[in-house]
C-alpha cells in the first residue's frame, strides 16, 4: 500500500490537512476506538452499572465464560446456523446468478424478485414469516400438508427451530450473493466462452466448470466471507421470532451478548463474550481469506 | 437449446415465487378480514373487501407514521454527519500530504474490522452515564464516524487527476473550495451509492435501537413493528400485516424505483463485510 505522492508543486498544507481529518478522528475515538479498548478493559473487570469502583479481576470473566454451558450452546448454535446458511446461500446465489445472466426474458424482474429480501426490513419480514409458519393456520403447513407432511411447529420445536431460522437466513442472503456474483460474471470476457466452445465445451455446465468457475475464484472468496460474516452476526430473526428459544435451542452469540449485557447487566461477562466474538470474526476472516485465496489461484 | 431456455425460465419463475412468497402473503393478508385469515385458506384474493379497513385500523392502533418519521430522522441524521466528517477526512488522506497520514489510514483500516456489535456495550454504558441513552442522539451519534465512508471516498478521490486540483489551486482556491467545488461534484455516484447503503442498513437495524431505546415514541421502524406485534396479542393478523406493509413500503418502493442504484449501493457495502 503505497499511495502516489501528491504532486511536488503542492505546498505542505499541514494545518489544513489536520483541520480536515481531526473532526472525524475525534468522533472515531469516542465511538469506535475508545469503546473497543473499553470492552477489552471491562472484560477483565467486575464493574457494574452504577458503581464507582472498578476492580481488576484478570481472566475470571473468561474462565466463567468458557465453563458456561450457555456460552457453548450459543457458540454451537451460531456455528450450526452459519454452516447451514453459508454453503446453501452461496451455492444457490451462484446458480441463480448464472441462470439470470443467461436468461434474456425477464432478467430485471428475476433479479429484483430475488434481491427484494435483502432490502426489506428483516424484523418486519420476520413477523410475516411467523404467520406463514404458524403451526395451525400458516400457509406453509397447509402447503406441506398437500405433500402429506404432518404440520410442523417450525419455531417452537427445538429440533427444527435452527433449520427454520437458517432457511429464512438463506432467503435473505442468496439474493445478495447473486448480485455480487452477477457483478463478477460481467467481468468475464465473452470470447473465453467462444474459445471453450471451440475446445468442445458445449453444454452449459461444461462452460460453467471450464470458464466461469475458475475465473469467478476471487469473487467466490469475497462472497463466501461476506455471507459468513453476515450469518455469524445473526440477531434480528432470533430476537423477533424465538428469543433464543425454545429452551435456548436457537440462542446465538449476539443474542447472548444482548441478554447478558443489556437485560441482566452482567457487564464483565458480556464484554468477555464480545471480545471472544470479535476475535473469532477477525481470525475467521484472516484464515478463510488465505485458504480460499490459494485455491482461487492454483485450483 | 430452446428447451434449455424454457427450463431456465421455469426454474427462475419457481424461485422468484419462493422469494416473493412472504411479500405476496403479506399483501394478501393485509386486506383480508380476520375470519378469512383464520379459515386457513390459501386464497390470495379476499372474499370480501371488509379487510381494507385493516389499514386505517393499524394506523389507529399504533403510531406507525411516527415510527416511519423516526426512521427518516435517524437515517438522515446519521447520513448527514457521516458525510460531514468523512468527506474532508477522506480528501485529506487522498490528496493532501502531511505527516501521520499513513498512520491515520492504518487506523481507518483497523476500524473497518470492528463491527458495531463489538462496541455496542461500552457505547451504551457511556450514553447511559451521560444521560443520553434513550434519545435521538443515542440512535444517531454512534454511527457518525464511518470508517467505511472514509475508505470509500478516499479510494474515489485518489482517481481524480492531480492537475485538475492544481489548476484550481493556482487560481487561488483554498483546499476547502477545491474539495467542495471540484472534487465533491465528481463524487456524486459514489456518494449516492454510499447514501443508499447507509440508509438501508440503519433503517433496517434492530441490534442498536433495541439496546439504546426504551421510550415507545422513539421507536425506529423495526422496533415499531415489534411493539405492534406484542400489543396485537395475536388475534388481529390482518392489522398486523397491514402494519408491516406500511413499515416496509418506503424502502421497497424506493428499491423498485431505483433498482440499479440500490443494487450498486448495497453491493458496495459488501466491501465492509
Amino acid at each position: 500500500m503505497s499511495p502516489k505522492p501528491p504532486s511536488a508543486s503542492l505546498p505542505a498544507h499541514t494545518r489544513t490537512a489536520w483541520a480536515f481529518v481531526l473532526p472525524f478522528f475525534l468522533v472515531l475515538s469516542i465511538f469506535v476506538l475508545g469503546p473497543t479498548l473499553a470492552v477489552i478493559g471491562l472484560s477483565v473487570s467486575d464493574w457494574k452499572l452504577g458503581e464507582t469502583t472498578i476492580t481488576f479481576v484478570g481472566l475470571e470473566n473468561y474462565e466463567e465464560l468458557f465453563g458456561d454451558r450457555i456460552f457453548w450452546n450459543s457458540a454451537r448454535n451460531t456455528a450450526v446456523y452459519t454452516l447451514m446458511v453459508v454453503p446453501v446461500s452461496v451455492a444457490l446465489g451462484v446458480w441463480l446468478a448464472v441462470l439470470v445472466e443467461a436468461s434474456r426474458l425477464g432478467r430485471t424482474f428475476f433479479r429484483s424478485a430475488i434481491f427484494l429480501p435483502v432490502v426489506s426490513t428483516t424484523v418486519a419480514m420476520a413477523v410475516v414469516w411467523e404467520f406463514l409458519l404458524h403451526p395451525t393456520l400458516g400457509p406453509v403447513n397447509t402447503l406441506i400438508g398437500y405433500a402429506g407432511v404432518p404440520p410442523q411447529r417450525f419455531l417452537s420445536d427445538a429440533k427444527i427451530v435452527l433449520v427454520t431460522l437458517a432457511a429464512i437466513g438463506v432467503w435473505e442472503t442468496a439474493g445478495y450473493v447473486m448480485v455480487l456474483v452477477l457483478a463478477g460474471l460481467k467481468s468475464i470476457p465473452s470470447d473465453l466462452y467462444d474459445a471453450a466452445a471451440v475446445d468442445g465445451a458445449h453444454r452449459p455446465w461444461e462452460r460453467f466448470w471450464t470458464v466461469t468457475w475458475p475465473l469467478l475464484g476471487p469473487t467466490m472468496v469475497f462472497v463466501t466471507i461476506i455471507a459468513m460474516l453476515r450469518a455469524i452476526r445473526v440477531f434480528e430473526t432470533v430476537a423477533a421470532l424465538t428469543q433464543g428459544g425454545p429452551r435456548r435451542a436457537s440462542e446465538v452469540v449476539l443474542f447472548t451478548i444482548y441478554q447478558e449485557g443489556i437485560t441482566y447487566f452482567r457487564i464483565g461477562y458480556a464484554s468477555a463474550l464480545t471480545v471472544v466474538f470479535l476475535l473469532v470474526l477477525l481470525v475467521l476472516t484472516a484464515v478463510q481469506f488465505r485458504v480460499l485465496d490459494r485455491r482461487a489461484h492454483y485450483g | 437449446m430452446r428447451t434449455g431456455a424454457l427450463l431456465r425460465l421455469a426454474v427462475l419463475t419457481a424461485f422468484a415465487g419462493v422469494f416473493l412468497f412472504p411479500f405476496i402473503y403479506m399483501l394478501a393478508f393485509s386486506i383480508k378480514p380476520v375470519d378469512e385469515i383464520f379459515s386457513g385458506s390459501l386464497s390470495l384474493v379476499p372474499g370480501s373487501w371488509g379487510g381494507l379497513r385493516n389499514f386505517p385500523d393499524a394506523l389507529r392502533a399504533e403510531p406507525l407514521l411516527r415510527y416511519l418519521l423516526n426512521g427518516v430522522i435517524v437515517c438522515a441524521g446519521i447520513l448527514i454527519f457521516q458525510l460531514l466528517f468523512a468527506v474532508p477526512c477522506a480528501y485529506a488522506l487522498a490528496k493532501l500530504r502531511f505527516r501521520g497520514r499513513e498512520v491515520l489510514f492504518g487506523i481507518v483500516i483497523f476500524g473497518l474490522l470492528v463491527p458495531m456489535q463489538a462496541t455496542a456495550l461500552p457505547i451504551y454504558l457511556g450514553l447511559a452515564l451521560s444521560g443520553l441513552a434513550d434519545t435521538y442522539t443515542a440512535l444517531i451519534a454512534p454511527f457518525t464516524a464511518s470508517v467505511f465512508a472514509v475508505f470509500l471516498f478516499r479510494q474515489f478521490f485518489r482517481t481524480i487527476p492531480e492537475d485538475l486540483l492544481d489548476a484550481a489551486r493556482l487560481d487561488g482556491c483554498s483546499e476547502a473550495s477545491v474539495m467542495l467545488r471540484i472534487v465533491l461534484p465528481m463524487t456524486m455516484p459514489a456518494a449516492t451509492a454510499f447514501a443508499i447503503f447507509s440508509v438501508v442498513s440503519h433503517w433496517n437495524d434492530l441490534f442498536w435501537p433495541i439496546i439504546a431505546i426504551r421510550s415507545p415514541e422513539l421507536n425506529t421502524p423495526p422496533l415499531g413493528i415489534l411493539a405492534f406485534r406484542s400489543a396485537d396479542a395475536g388475534d388481529r393478523y390482518g392489522e398486523l400485516m397491514a402494519g408491516t406493509v406500511i413499515i416496509t413500503a418506503p424502502l421497497i418502493i424506493a428499491f423498485l424505483m431505483a433498482q440499479r442504484r440500490f443494487i450498486e449501493g448495497i453491493s458496495l457495502g459488501a466491501l465492509k463485510g
